[in-house]
């Protein structure tokens, strides 16, 4: 079972798991002997936490660094520490060791009591979904071994813990010098009479994956290894929740793209019709459509997780630079990796004290209730619901900064046009021609091309170009002029602004037709708004999607894949766009 | 779901996330029974396939049945099979014992530079051609920016300290009190121009795990692992002159699950037959700092 052991610096943890590690004849032989050895030589009084120090460094600097893994055993079963250390500035080596905890040992100094970092892991513990939170109290030899001392820092305890809607399952009053009460109770507390630290740890069920919650699958890849000489088309990835079974219908969002599972696929192992939670499972379709990476697939018939835009989160933060509105990041929830924004900081509550106040930055260390925009929609599921798709964290500068857990999933104004997404793909009739036969006889994948710039260039002279300079190479492709559109497929809308939205959740489905149809798609619009490309992106995943911008340098007004400056000429900027589509493997290359 | 389940399926997912994430994703192959395990879990994780070439770095000084095992598994599972090595050194003679340097220098040269080089694909590469049956130059000599590599964090010291992506500098080194976070099966995955990303599936796994899962999977190991008669075998492979056998009569997979699990083992240190190992000053840190697996 892997624990984590948190808390004040200085309050005892090292010494602790170094008992747990000596007193349950868990240590290599000789460790012992050459730690007292190399202290003898530093002229360093011998201590139980220098045990952990298997590396130089930390003995030069005195602190533990890192969630390093020790291994101890119990009568019962094996332990493995994640030795998070306490200093405020490692605060993202201990929530690497406290994610993958099943359970936490929260070590308290009987003489200082609750303290900062104290209160901000246990916030931690929290957020993260550690099952199991015992708290020790410890240096009780250094209080005289006082009922009244132990009683003053366990009530304390118990009451930051109760606001965090954290029950300990223990609070046990531990020496880690003297070795009371951790791995065997001592008779210096007669006043004590419940477990010591390892009957505590015994005590502990491990958490078993979410087998009967609904399913979820977020989607690492769809494998084809025809390479190999393998033809199955198969959807691989880890079950969070619930289970799944060859028969059942799978709904992938955010697309709601919809199938049946045709079988379970596994490497040397019993052939089998089910998967469940914890599983790192693969599964083919028996009508084959487009599904990707970041999609999250669900059970038809179970609750389905939520898709928008937007987001309300407790986000806690632990890159150097604050978090901050406006910037753009990136948010990952599952296998999904979106662009992302701080719309809105609603509060930054004080990890320590756990008091809250308005803030326009979120610094490190931090945590805080945010709304998110995103600039794709994703699908998650609120983290009361279910846990493990109910968090994210967010990416900046190649790193991860911080992590987040959904309490909301707030309207984005694209529900309406999405619900019709929806509704379409669940009534989709498919065709016996996979998209993958389509991609290979036009040798491309299907794609949206869209040519946007200032009202004054040619946009639909290069759209044309392009149609033209793509045919004549042998590809698949149509251009649809906007005025095909107005007179035709919107001829009973009027051209308001109101109708705008209408217009292009009309065009988005006649893209959605033209790319399954397997075709490279090519319109212009003048002037593309962010919101117009909003509504597209409901109806074309992502990854189809290509923008391109067409006029001055530094005058576009919407961020797009490729901008072509009006200094180019046709040629040129088609030579661009054709670039583009051939390194996003829309063409072959 | 049994432990070694659950250690199986982690390892599974964290190998499709580098296969989703790297373009140049590579696995190192020590032909030992740990990344053996890896190529087995890659296989689990692909369906039967391996879809990224497999790093060898050759010493020359490997014990011989280590590579006839190599070869013929590459043949009969259709590896694509890329080795690397430190020619220069290997040419001026700058090898322990037989040359003028110590184990350490030896390690650093045909282990470490010959993996840095092999990786950044400075040094030359060799690819097994499996139409011709035999090792030809790779063309493809572009760097790996995603490694693969079987450490287990209860190996030894400095390895418990490893993220399962674990980034590396562009000189090839590891800044162990810098570390990324990482939680909810969220990994590095992306990383700056000129970095390259260590990923460590089996972390969690321990000596005894990879015992059990031989034995439940019957994948196929180097034999010296088994005692064939004078008493001892290998707990741990390396090269000829520095790898030493245990005393041990475990003759078969479930002998040496038997010798772990009664604790006969348990005061010897898995790598005590690796001299390098003493030589570092009880661990591996230096050498692994500077890119050692």
């Amino acid at each position: 079972m892997p624990i984590v052991v948190v808390g004040h610096v200085d309050h005892g943890k090292s010494t602790v798991v170094g008992r747990l590690l000596a007193d349950t004849g868990s240590l290599p032989d000789g460790k012992l002997d050459q730690v007292r050895e190399l202290c003898r030589r530093t002229s360093k009084p011998f201590e139980y936490a220098f045990l952990l120090d298997a590396l130089r460094d930390e003995r030069d600097q005195g602190i533990t660094i890192d969630a390093a893994r020790v291994f101890f055993k119990s009568a019962l079963r094996h332990y493995v520490v994640l030795d998070a250390p306490g200093h405020v500035e490692f605060l993202r080596n201990m929530v690497t060791g406290a994610a993958r905890a099943d359970a936490a040992l929260l070590v308290v100094d009987a003489r200082e009591g609750v303290r900062e970092n104290s209160r901000r892991h246990a916030t931690m513990l929290a957020m993260l979904g550690v099952s199991h939170v015992a708290v020790i109290v410890n240096k009780m030899d250094l209080v005289g071994w006082s009922e009244t001392a132990f009683a003053a820092v366990a009530d304390e305890m118990r009451a930051f813990l109760t606001r965090l809607d954290v029950v300990p399952d223990a609070i046990v009053p531990v020496s880690g010098f003297e070795g009371v009460n951790l791995v065997t109770r001592g008779p210096e507390m007669p006043w004590y009479t419940g477990p010591a630290v390892l009957e505590v740890l015994d005590g502990f069920a491990a958490a078993a994956p979410p087998a009967d919650a609904p399913f979820r699958l977020p989607v690492q890849d769809v494998y084809r290894f025809t390479r190999f000489g393998d033809d199955r088309r198969i959807v691989a990835g880890s079950i969070e929740s619930g289970t799944i079974a060859a028969g059942d219908a799978v709904v992938f969002y955010p697309s709601g793209k919809r199938s049946r599972v045709a079988s379970i696929e596994a490497f040397h192992a019993a052939p089998r019709t089910s998967a469940s939670a914890g599983e790192a499972t693969g599964f083919t379709l028996d009508e084959q459509i487009y599904t990707t990476r970041g999609e999250l697939a669900a059970r038809a018939g179970e609750p389905a997780p939520h898709v928008s835009t937007r987001l309300r989160a407790s986000v806690f933060w632990l890159g150097r630079a604050p978090l901050v509105p406006g910037r753009e990041y990136h948010l990952r929830l599952g296998t999904a990796r979106v662009p992302m924004r701080v719309e809105h900081i609603e509060q930054v509550i004080d990890a320590s004290t756990l008091t809250a106040g308005p803030a326009t930055e979120v610094a490190r260390n931090d945590v805080a209730d945010c709304v998110l925009k995103l600039d794709r929609a994703v699908a998650f599921d609120l983290h009361a619901d279910l846990p493990d798709t109910g968090r994210f964290v967010i990416v900046d500068d190649y790193e991860i900064r911080g992590g987040g857990i959904v309490r909301e999933a707030l309207a984005d104004g694209d529900e309406a046009a999405r619900d019709t997404v929806l509704l379409r793909n669940r009534k989709w009739e498919h065709s016996r021609l996979a998209p993958d036969l389509r991609a290979a006889r036009y040798a491309q994948r299907p794609a949206l091309v869209v040519v946007t710039g200032p009202r004054d260039m040619d946009r639909k002279g290069l759209a044309k170009h392009l149609e033209v300079r793509l045919f004549d190479a042998g590809r698949a492709v149509y251009f649809l002029g906007m005025a095909n559109m107005l007179y035709g497929v919107d001829a009973d809308i009027d051209r308001s602004l109101a109708s705008r939205h209408e217009h292009f959740r009309r065009l988005g489905e006649i893209a959605h037709l033209m790319l399954d149809a397997g075709l490279v798609f090519i319109v212009s619009a003048a002037e593309l708004r962010a919101d117009d490309l909003d509504i597209l992106r409901v109806s074309v995943p992502g990854e189809q999607l290509v923008t391109v911008w067409y006029g001055p340098a530094g005058a576009a007004e919407i961020a797009t894949d490729l901008a072509v400056t009006d200094a180019a000429t046709l040629d040129e900027a088609g030579a661009l766009i054709t670039d583009l589509l051939t390194a996003r493997g829309v063409l072959p290359s | 779901m049994t432990h070694l389940d659950a250690l199986e399926h982690r390892s599974v997912h964290i190998l499709r996330e580098a296969y989703a994430n790297f373009r140049q994703l590579c696995m190192l192959w020590s032909i030992g029974k740990d990344s053996t395990v890896l190529l087995w879990l890659a296989r689990k994780a692909f369906f039967g396939h391996v879809p990224f070439p497999l790093v060898h770095i050759d010493t020359s000084y490997k014990i011989p049945e280590m590579i006839a095992y190599r070869d013929r598994l590459v043949a009969e599972w259709g590896l694509n099979l890329v080795y690397g090595q430190h020619q220069e050194a290997l040419a001026a003679g700058r090898t322990f014992p037989l040359g003028a340097v110590d184990r350490l220098t030896c390690c650093g040269l045909l282990k470490t530079d010959a993996l840095t080089r092999t990786l950044s694909g400075e040094g030359p590469r060799f690819r097994f051609n499996h139409t011709s049956g035999a090792y030809e130059r790779d063309p493809n000599t572009e760097a790996y920016t995603g490694v693969i590599v079987g450490a287990r964090a209860d190996e030894e010291g400095s390895r418990s300290k490893e993220r399962y992506f674990s980034p590396r500098s562009t000189r090839n080194q590891w800044d162990i009190g810098e570390q990324p976070p990482e939680f909810w099966q969220q990994y590095k995955t992306e990383f700056a121009p000129g970095t390259h990303v260590r990923i460590h599936p089996l972390l969690d796994w321990t000596e005894l795990n990879i015992w059990q899962y031989i034995a439940r999977e019957s994948i196929p190991v180097v034999s010296l692992y088994f005692d064939q008669g004078p008493g001892t075998r290998y707990r741990s492979l390396g090269c000829a002159p520095c790898t030493a056998p245990i005393t041990s009569t475990a003759r078969t997979v479930e002998d040496i699950i038997r010798e772990l699990e009664t604790g006969a083992l348990a005061h010897v240190a898995e790598r005590s037959g690796r001299a390098q190992d003493a030589a570092d000053g009880g661990g591996l840190e230096s050498l692994r700092r500077g890119g050692y697996m």
